[in-house]
């Protein structure tokens, strides 16, 4: 029987994409937690930590009430890109976006806390900007961190499966990712190709979450 | 030259301090918790005191009244840390290059190959600072301090952790910065020794306060108090009272440990006074026999010391002498004790 492997690659661009963007969107956030005094800073790590722990489905409403063609982001999104978010693949990166960027903000905030003051302090007497004392001394000095956090949030995004079905549905080639696609196969007896892309997911994400390991370890050397 | 006023308040301790530092060499000596390094951190722009000002060559770095407060930044401050705070993830040569962005790339290599040749850092140039011995990294933190081109240099306890030789080498280190720079430099230390091998001028703290301050011999032959005494290491206090004052003759007589001693004149002080005398462990003597300002006593403890003894009597005297001085008493319970009339000072 021929597989068809394409909620493996949706499942890849999608993730490959929220990870692009968790990690720009991330690491900003995660500098604002870290350096910034402002009011209302613990709250907004909260906010960010909510998808953690939120029901994925309760996740999913959020985004389909705030993104659908009646709400004001999701007609502003409309007008620009001539078409809706809402069931497409796009939707599926938001989804997983959301689902992955709480991981990479908490672990590089703390990454990015555990780089000593001194070197902070340092950089800053011998006249360095905000700016580059955060590219060349702080970021340097937290990557490891940094990487095996956003490796991990790859693995996340990889895994979503209730926000992704609520707001970019079931599609079979525009919006199954591998996960839905695996409900699916199970859900209409196609056990065969539930097996093949069950394997090839854990595999998968055995393998990415034994680097993130590996990168974390080294750095402790 | 630095002039400063910092008050500095948290919930349990309170930092006020008034100092002036001139280009040379300035220690600030006290013990942990004296608010040594809170005020380094004060003029370097970490902290920011609660009132005060701290002036540069008579521009403001900081007024709390006008809510100047120039960021570290902008202070031309060169700070060097505790453990040296060189970025492990630079070689050497980086990380002077690092403190000498703000000039064209060809000045930069220049600076930078002129300062690590003047340090003697010029041979690791291309090394990780992880792979340095402590000397090597202490050369290149305050090389690097000094690329960046600062108005004043600060050294929070820069010898902490250096075995004796290598803290020699640190010593000459800083004078050859305080002879070739005429900038300000302030250095945080906890050891007596560094204070007298370092400063031009010791600023001694004490629970955020500045106890005493000037040269580091004029402070140890005047200390303004008991605490600042016992800090310089000054072991023998006595309570005393002034039984006569000659300034013609600069003599004095005084009743301490219920006998009369002779001391040099006493300025400031009245017939009748009860003042507080100090001296130095190594300016008693031990003499033969009983004689002017001498006192009986018995040997309580000795403590080995790297040139000599240090031993302490009954009544409460703490002599350092040599082992064969020791020696030449062998045996002896009953020692007599000479005070020096010169040696006597007044604290406070």
């Amino acid at each position: 029987m021929p597989i068809d492997w394409s909620p493996l690659t949706l499942s890849l661009r999608v993730a490959a994409c929220a990870t692009v963007i968790s990690f720009v969107l991330g690491l900003g956030l995660a500098y604002l937690l870290a350096n910034r005094n402002f009011r209302g800073r613990e709250l907004l790590d909260a906010a960010i930590t909510l998808p953690l722990v939120l029901p994925p489905t309760v996740l999913g409403y959020y985004l389909l009430v705030s993104l659908g063609r009646a709400a004001p982001v999701g007609r502003f999104y409309e007008a620009v890109f001539g078409g809706p978010l809402v069931f497409t693949w796009q939707a599926a990166v938001l989804a997983s976006t959301v689902h992955a960027i709480p991981l990479l903000v908490k672990s590089s905030r703390a990454a990015l806390e555990s780089v000593g003051s001194e070197f902070e302090r340092a950089a800053r007497t011998l006249g360095a900007s905000e700016w580059r004392l955060f590219w060349h001394v702080t970021v340097p000095l937290a990557r490891r961190s940094i990487i095996a956090a956003t490796v991990l949030a790859f693995a996340r995004s990889l895994g979503d499966f209730g926000t992704t079905l609520m707001i970019a549905g079931d599609i079979p080639q525009r919006t199954q990712t591998a996960s839905v696609a695996i409900y699916d196969a199970v859900e209409s007896g196609n056990t065969a190709l539930a097996r093949v892309l069950v394997l090839v997911i854990s595999a998968l994400t055995l393998v990415i979450v034994y680097a993130a390991n590996w990168l974390e370890r080294r750095k402790r050397q | 030259m630095i002039h400063a006023r910092i008050v500095k308040r948290y919930s349990s301790f309170e930092l006020n301090v008034q100092l002036v530092a001139e280009p040379g060499v300035t220690v600030l000596f006290g013990a942990s918790g004296a608010g040594k390094t809170l005020t380094l951190d004060c003029l370097a722009g970490f902290v920011a005191p609660n009132e005060g000002r701290i002036l540069l060559d008579n521009k403001i770095l900081f007024d709390a009244a006008a809510k100047v407060n120039f960021s570290p930044q902008r202070r031309n401050c060169g700070y060097v840390f505790q453990d040296h705070a060189l970025f492990p993830h630079m070689t050497v040569r980086q990380n002077l290059l690092f403190a000498a962005e703000r000039h064209s790339r060809l000045e930069r290599h220049r600076r930078v190959q002129e300062m690590m040749d003047r340090f003697r850092i010029a041979e690791f140039a291309g090394s990780f600072p992880g792979g340095l011995s402590g000397g090597q990294k202490q050369r290149c933190s305050i090389a690097r301090a000094l690329v960046a081109e600062p108005r004043f240099l600060l050294l929070d306890e820069p010898a902490r952790g250096l075995d004796l030789f290598l803290r020699n080498e640190l010593y000459e280190l800083v004078r050859q910065v305080r002879s070739e720079y005429r900038i300000p430099i302030l250095v945080v230390t906890h050891d007596l020794a560094e204070c007298f091998a370092l400063g031009d001028t010791v600023i001694v703290m004490g629970a955020g306060k500045i106890l005493q301050s000037g040269a580091p011999g004029a402070v140890y032959r005047n200390p303004a108090s008991a605490g600042v005494a016992l800090m310089l290491g000054i072991a023998n206090q006595f309570e005393a009272e002034i039984l006569a004052l000659d300034p013609g003759r600069n003599t004095s007589r005084v009743r301490m440990m219920g006998r009369e001693f002779a001391a040099a004149y006493l300025p400031g002080h009245l017939l009748g006074d009860q003042v507080r005398l100090c001296v130095p462990a190594s300016q008693l003597k031990v003499v033969r026999e009983a004689g002017q300002n001498c006192i009986g006593a018995r040997v309580i403890r000795t403590t080995e010391m790297p040139d000599g003894l240090r031993v302490q009597f009954e009544p409460e005297l703490t002599v350092e002498m040599s082992r064969q001085e020791f020696e030449a008493h062998g045996g002896q319970t009953d020692w007599w004790i000479e005070i020096p009339a010169p040696s006597l000072r007044v604290t406070g």
